[in-house]
């Protein structure tokens, strides 16, 4: 394909707002006499609250509210950000009220205060007096699914949901197998971080409206889930979002907005800011899945996979946010990335007195693909095969079609990904050089790889909106429902207008703003969804100006709309490329002619039915000293096919940023419970190990791009895969260097120490 | 006066500032708020995450953990006082030529942190240089484009 606009390095256009700190984020905005909004949370992680006191609270000079679980409405509603499902069935769990007096976690939300300012508001807190009546907490999912467990949503048995299939049948597979090969494998809990706090500030507005701005990835699906939450129709809400510092999954989860809502109201409609704090952020809002893993493979000498199976359980926290989404997608990849004969999966969920899990990078992959592709080296070892060559013999390829939902595979770069990931490891001669080490000191090479869609069709709707608007000198404004949140999707749907309008980037005006009340409709930015969903509308709606500009030239010249294009800027006759007239004159003329005036302004909505598989490696050479059971990564490269890559300096920025998510992941992350009382340990940015820059190598990242032809530009999914393989590739690596099978994370000094203990390596 | 308000006299981005501040209050409250130069950021509030950076007489400092009342007397710069005759620093330019922002939120702090080593003046392998921001977190970027941002700028 020959673009003009695609695949150029463009500088993200909010790139100066940025460098500048001009850039105004959800925190940033000084409305006057601004309130500000504080949590009361549970110190208990089960229980009845059986007495609670505000009085005191009340009486504090400058404290204007107090409200409790008495105050808000008894409605219970869903925070998932997921589109709206018309079908009952296939609604989100409604198990959430604003304010609770039944108290599901350590932290969970009991009463509010708004006060004049943040000292107040804290003071106030420390004097709401509460009395607990403490149930037993309930921690792992045999505690959850014990008979005398008690329910932490009643009705529910604690169980949040359930899903299996089976294709094929596995035990004839197993059956068959020369050899069958069993691993048990553990992730832990981890959090987004993203580095911007969640925070929203919410008033009534002058017509009486609700009015929420919020570091959200969904604000179209926030607007709704307010309108859940208070049984009002959404004509009488408005939410915006403002620059985002960052996401993750965490912000698309109505976690604070209906709070803030019902804080404004208490306020009599006073803008009241409610800015979580770090550690109300971690323990408060979402967090990554826990998932324990009894996985078993059948393979034949030859090394063909013929049964697989897995089941997986996850005590997923105090609320279902995104139910079993992100538990049961991993039956998808599970069955999705190896073509074997007879598959089976199935997993639980239950409710714990935990924070609750929910959306985040990956959407579960990460935690079955560290579970999947640790076994299937596992494999590789038993039968003495090289882990690529083996995982060639067993993986998808083009023109596969998924045994679920029967969509086929269009273009898969994945055997090319590994070619390129050996290469550039140096693969072969390592393998060799690192097999019979001995002393303190070992290296080892290792891989893994993924697959993952591009958006949730066919599970969800997909739909995207886009407007264009030509204005007088021949520029354009464009609104999408998408929402940037630091991705560079605005940066992206700039060059998609401007490759199709036959524009320069410069020409195209991007408001980063989404307004539920202005901005077309789009469920949000989630799925790695924005470049191929919504950018199929924005091609759409370029596509529709592009006919609507012609259209306008013919009444102006009698030149057929077929011979007419666009080249910078100018309207020119396609065969002889002479210029017609600039698309400046013409666009003056349509708003000012006083015969043919008719600005041209498109809204346009697009509905995908197509989910394309985005493919991708990491390969990795890692060092560990074994008296330490310290793990340094030396070298790591993740090569992806994407489709078409649209700008290759964001694109390897997304890959960037997955990689060192996925380090982090792999060798130091984790969020710790108390095992009795279940208070989180470690809700801060000191305890709580985040990869720092001196953690981190370069990091290498090489496409192999291929052309997707679902994808509006040849495009797949790239935001969230690049966090998918580095946790497994370094397991690998690390069974290459050590001989030691790995089966949990994260490997960090004391539990790779202890392992090596336990194995008789020290 | 109340006794919780002090007044102080500080260099804010050049200019000579006279303000009352709440003792207890922090130079980013301050700076945030009262003085409304909100592109210091908040990400912890205690000193973990370097999103707060500004410098104090050239060094750079986390201003959620530093009193308002300390800066008395002394010379403070914050990302709003980074671009030279409002056109882009070097170090600006380099983070928007290399692709080191995306959320932006960790920016402003790195920014600043990074001026403040540049206009050390010492060469520094990428190493080192990563020692000296490994205060700064930054959830996005994984920091390569961040560390070839500032080495293409300090090691010129
Ligand atoms: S806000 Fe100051 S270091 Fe995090
Ligand atoms: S760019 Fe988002 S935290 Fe650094």
């Amino acid at each position: 394909m020959n673009f003009t606009q695609i695949g150029k390095p463009l500088k993200r256009y909010d790139a100066a707002a940025k460098v500048t700190g001009k850039a105004k984020y959800a925190g940033d905005f000084h409305v006057r006499d601004m309130l500000i909004g504080k949590i009361y949370r549970s110190t208990i992680a089960h229980g009845y609250v059986k007495k609670i006191d505000i009085s005191k609270a009340k009486a504090l000079p400058g404290v204007v509210a107090v409200i409790t679980f008495n105050d808000t409405p008894d409605i219970k509603y869903p925070t998932a950000g997921h589109p709206y499902s018309t079908d009952p069935k296939h609604q989100d769990i409604a198990d959430r009220q604003i304010l609770t007096n039944h108290v599901r976690f350590y932290g969970d939300e009991i009463a509010a205060v708004v006060a004049e300012n943040d000292l107040i508001a804290r003071e106030a807190l420390r004097l709401i007096e509460v009395e607990y009546e403490e149930l037993p907490v309930v921690l792992t999912v045999e505690d959850a699914l014990a008979n005398d467990a008690p329910e932490i949503h009643k009705g529910t048995k604690n169980i949040v949901g359930k899903m299996n299939y089976e294709f094929g049948n596995v035990e004839e597979g197993f059956a068959k197998a020369d050899f069958v090969v069993e691993n048990e494998f553990e992730t832990q809990t981890v959090q987004h971080c993203a580095m911007e706090n969640h925070v929203s500030y919410a008033y009534v507005d002058a017509q009486d409206r609700l009015t929420v701005v919020s570091s959200t990835q969904i604000p179209h699906v926030v607007r709704r889930i307010i309108g859940q939450a208070f049984e009002m129709p959404v004509h009488k809400i408005r939410v915006i979002k403002p620059y985002i510092g960052g996401g993750f999954g965490a912000k698309q989860d109505s976690c604070i907005e209906p709070l803030n809502a019902a804080l404004t109201l208490a306020a009599g409609g006073k803008p009241v800011l409610l800015d979580l704090d770090r550690e109300e952020s971690i323990i408060g809002t979402r967090v990554r899945h826990a998932v324990k893993y009894k996985i078993k493979t059948g393979v034949t000498k030859d090394g063909k996979m013929i049964a697989r199976e897995v089941s997986l359980e996850t005590a997923k926290g105090a609320y279902a946010s995104h139910g079993i989404s992100p538990v049961a997608k991993q039956g998808t990849a599970f069955i999705q990335m190896y073509t074997t004969p007879n598959v089976k999966f199935d997993m639980i969920s239950v409710y714990s007195n935990a924070p609750v899990a929910g959306a985040m990078r990956g959407y579960g992959i990460p935690q079955i693909n560290y579970a999947l592709e640790s076994h299937v080296d596992d494999v590789a070892a038993k039968i003495g095969m090289d882990p690529t060559d083996f995982r060639k013999l067993n993986q998808v390829k083009e023109g596969d079609a998924d045994p679920k939902t029967k969509l086929k595979i269009l273009s898969c770069g994945l055997e090319e990904c590994i070619d390129k990931g050996k290469e550039l490891i140096n693969w072969d001669e390592k393998r060799k050089k690192y097999a019979n080490q001995t002393g303190d000191i070992r290296r080892g090479v290792g891989m893994a790889e993924f697959c993952y869609g591009s958006g949730t069709y066919p599970v969800c709707l997909e739909i995207a909106g886009a407007r264009i608007v030509l204005r007088p000198d021949g520029s354009i404004l464009m609104q999408v429902g998408a929402t940037e949140i630091g991705q560079g999707s605005d940066t992206v749907f700039s060059q998609m207008a401007a490759e199709v309008l036959g524009i320069s980037t410069d020409q195209v005006y991007l408001e980063s703003t989404t307004d539920s009340d202005t901005t077309p409709f789009d469920t949000g930015a989630y799925a790695s969804r924005q470049t191929y969903v919504s950018g199929a509308a924005v091609k759409k709606a370029a596509l529709e100006c592009k006919s609507r500009i012609f259209e306008a030239v013919k009444k102006r010249k009698e030149i057929a709309v077929e011979k007419l294009d666009i080249k910078d800027s100018q309207i020119i006759e396609k065969n002889s490329g002479k210029v017609v007239m600039s698309l400046a004159d013409l666009a003056m003329d349509t708003y000012y002619s006083r015969e043919n005036s008719n600005p041209i302004s498109v809204d346009v909505y697009n509905q995908t039915k197509s989910n394309a598989l985005a493919f991708g490696v990491t390969f990795t050479e890692v060092e560990v000293d074994i008296k330490t059971g310290t793990i340094d990564v030396i070298e790591i490269y993740n090569v992806h096919d994407s489709g078409t890559i649209m700008n290759r300096q964001l694109a390897e920025g997304q890959v960037h940023g997955g990689m060192s998510m996925g380090m982090g992941y792999a060798l130091t992350e984790e969020l710790k419970l108390h095992p009795e009382t279940g208070k989180t340990l470690n809700n801060n940015l000191l305890d709580y190990k985040l990869p720092t820059m001196m953690d981190t190598p370069d990091l290498g990242v090489e496409f192999v791009e291929t052309y997707e032809p679902t994808g509006p530009f040849g495009n797949k999914s790239l935001g969230e895969p690049p966090a998918i393989t580095p946790a497994p590739a370094i397991r690998n690596a690390v069974l290459n260097a050590t001989g030691v099978s790995f089966t949990r994370l994260p490997m960090n000094t004391q539990r790779v120490f202890e392992k090596f203990k336990e194995t008789g390596l020290i | 006066m109340s006794d919780v308000l002090k007044k102080i006299t500080f260099t804010l981005n050049g200019k000579e500032r006279t303000v009352e501040v709440d003792v207890r209050k922090s130079l980013l409250d301050v700076l945030r708020d009262d003085l409304e130069l909100t592109g210091s950021k908040k990400g912890c509030e205690v000193g973990e995450c370097g999103a707060c950076a500004v410098m104090i007489n050239g060094e750079s400092i986390d201003s959620c953990i530093y009193l308002a009342v300390w800066v008395d007397g002394k010379e403070v710069r914050t990302i709003e006082g980074i671009e030279k005759d409002g056109k882009l620093s070097e170090m600006q330019q380099a983070f928007v030529d290399e692709g080191a922002i995306q959320c932006g939120f960790c920016t402003a702090g790195l920014v600043v942190s990074a001026t403040a080593l540049e206009e050390r003046g010492e060469k520094m392998s990428k190493d080192e240089m990563k020692k000296e921001l490994s205060g700064h977190l930054c959830r996005c970027t994984g920091y390569h484009n961040i560390a070839s941002a500032v080495d293409k700028v300090i090691n010129k």
